[in-house]
């Protein structure tokens, strides 16, 4: 019963589909970042609490510190590589080099997608809807005014949910 | 910060997992939205043997109207509670609630009843579950019980669910219509954990309050329903004296202990500030009873 062996898993990640054999306490940032060497996923805090793992899990933003990788078989998991290259960017990404929404970068990979699901999902009316949908990604650099700046942006151009 | 090694079993269905459990030997744990049990298990607070997973069990990620009552499936995550058309129609309190409950990414994951085993004495769930009287639908070896929730809770970090049993629903009766609310909670940071919570229920009975139901958490080991409270305004107008008389009743009734984010004492005026504002706010929204 308490065989901790490997199990095999398939996960689409950024449309790829990849099976690998994980043990199954290898969190979702670990197989992202050493099986399939998308190191666009940060590892800030590793318990839920910087924001900075967060990745797509089915369209939802999630914590990937506080997912396992064999919860996600059979899942569909979207990291920052999805958004765009450094030749050329998504639109959330060039919003925030637009409004300077980055300094050192370490938190942005979670908080483009955790744009990417609130620009999906929530409303962001105004910049209290968006400081408080953006409340569970810290950045230590910022103070945050450029990332609410991009986001108001994103939201406008958007335009009302449907 | 990574997890001890453990077994893992994605169950398939109730019966599964009881079974799963059964094999660990009271050494397994269950999952749901992970989303308190992870951090736990990362910073290796928690050691199970065996991980069981209810995220693949069919059928538990509902919310459904039996009548008298609401029923929440343990596979119903925070982000449908929040904007589910029966809890806001018929709960509003609740409904108000889901706001303050952490930010979307974690209400995307985690659950209803997987906050209400985690019992962590600043979460919403436990308080709003005790405000509610709601029933806990626990899954054993020996089959299915109904729990008050006050005798499901039992401490900080601690419940009545023995280690081979599951919690496969919650049931909150639905207040009577009319039912006033109100809800308040200070944290320092939307989504963190609160300084103080208060939420209340009052129905009115010709001017006069019934069923007063109050529930405060953050202001002591465990999220409490405020008995002293309750009896002070139970009958009463909730005239401005008869709620200050319940407030005084209130911070009798409370420990709340210091710690860096506020001392005893100033956690206690907190709480007794909230308290008078949301009982104003239920009053106010109580509708008077309309004659036969």
């Amino acid at each position: 019963m308490t065989d901790t062996g490997t199990v095999a898993i398939t996960v689409s990640v950024n449309g790829v589909a990849h099976t690998r054999e994980v043990e199954p306490r290898l969190l979702l940032s670990d197989f992202l970042r050493h099986k399939l060497g998308l190191t666009g996923t940060h590892v800030g805090c590793e318990h839920g609490v910087c924001g900075a793992c967060t990745v797509l899990l089915d369209g939802y933003s999630a914590r990937s510190c506080l997912t396992l990788a064999v919860q996600v078989d059979g899942c569909t998991i979207e990291t920052v590589e999805s958004q765009g290259t450094q030749d050329a960017l998504g639109p959330i990404q060039a919003a925030f080099r637009d409004h300077h929404a980055l300094q050192c970068g370490y938190c942005t990979p979670g908080f483009i997608m955790t744009v990417a699901d609130l620009l999906e999902h929530h409303p962001l009316e105004n910049d209290e809807d968006i400081r408080e949908a953006l409340s569970g990604n810290i950045c230590r650099c910022t103070g945050y005014q450029n990332i609410v700046a991009a986001v108001r942006e994103l939201a406008k151009a958007r335009g009302p949910l449907t | 910060m990574k997890p001890a090694p453990f077994a893992y079993v994605a169950a398939t269905s109730v019966q599964h997992a009881i079974e799963a459990l059964a094999a660990a030997g009271g050494d397994g744990k269950i999952i749901a939205g992970g989303q308190s049990l992870m951090p736990m298990l990362n910073f290796r607070l928690v050691r199970p043997s065996v991980l069981v997973d209810i995220n693949r069990i069919p059928g538990l990620d509902r919310i459904e109207d039996t009548g008298k009552m609401l029923r929440i499936g343990a596979l119903v995550r925070h982000r449908l509670t929040a904007s589910d058309p029966l809890i806001a129609h018929h709960v509003p309190v609740l409904h108000e609630a889901m706001n303050h409950v952490a930010h979307h990414t974690v209400r995307n994951r985690g659950t209803f009843c997987g906050s209400l085993c985690h019992a962590d004495p600043a979460a919403e769930m436990p308080m709003m579950a005790l405000l509610l009287d709601a029933v806990v639908e626990i899954t054993g070896p020996a089959g299915t019980r109904h729990l008050p929730v006050r005798e499901f809770l039992v401490a900080s970090l601690t419940t009545d669910l023995a280690p081979d049993e599951l919690v496969t629903a919650v049931e909150i009766a639905k207040p009577a219509p009319g039912t006033g609310w109100g809800f308040a909670e200070f944290a320092r940071r939307h989504g963190d954990y609160a300084l103080a919570c208060v939420a209340a229920l009052v129905e009115s009975r010709d001017g006069a309050a019934c069923n007063v139901r109050i529930a405060a958490m953050g202001i002591g080991d465990t999220a409490l329903r405020l008995s002293a409270a309750e009896a002070a305004l139970e009958g009463s107008g909730f005239s401005d004296e008869e709620i200050t008389r319940a407030v005084s009743a209130l911070r009798d009734e409370i420990e709340p202990m210091s710690d860096l984010s506020g001392s005893a004492d100033y956690r206690r005026h907190l709480a007794g500030e909230l308290a008078r504002n949301v009982l104003g706010e239920a009053w106010r929204r109580a509708a008077p009873e309309v004659p036969a």
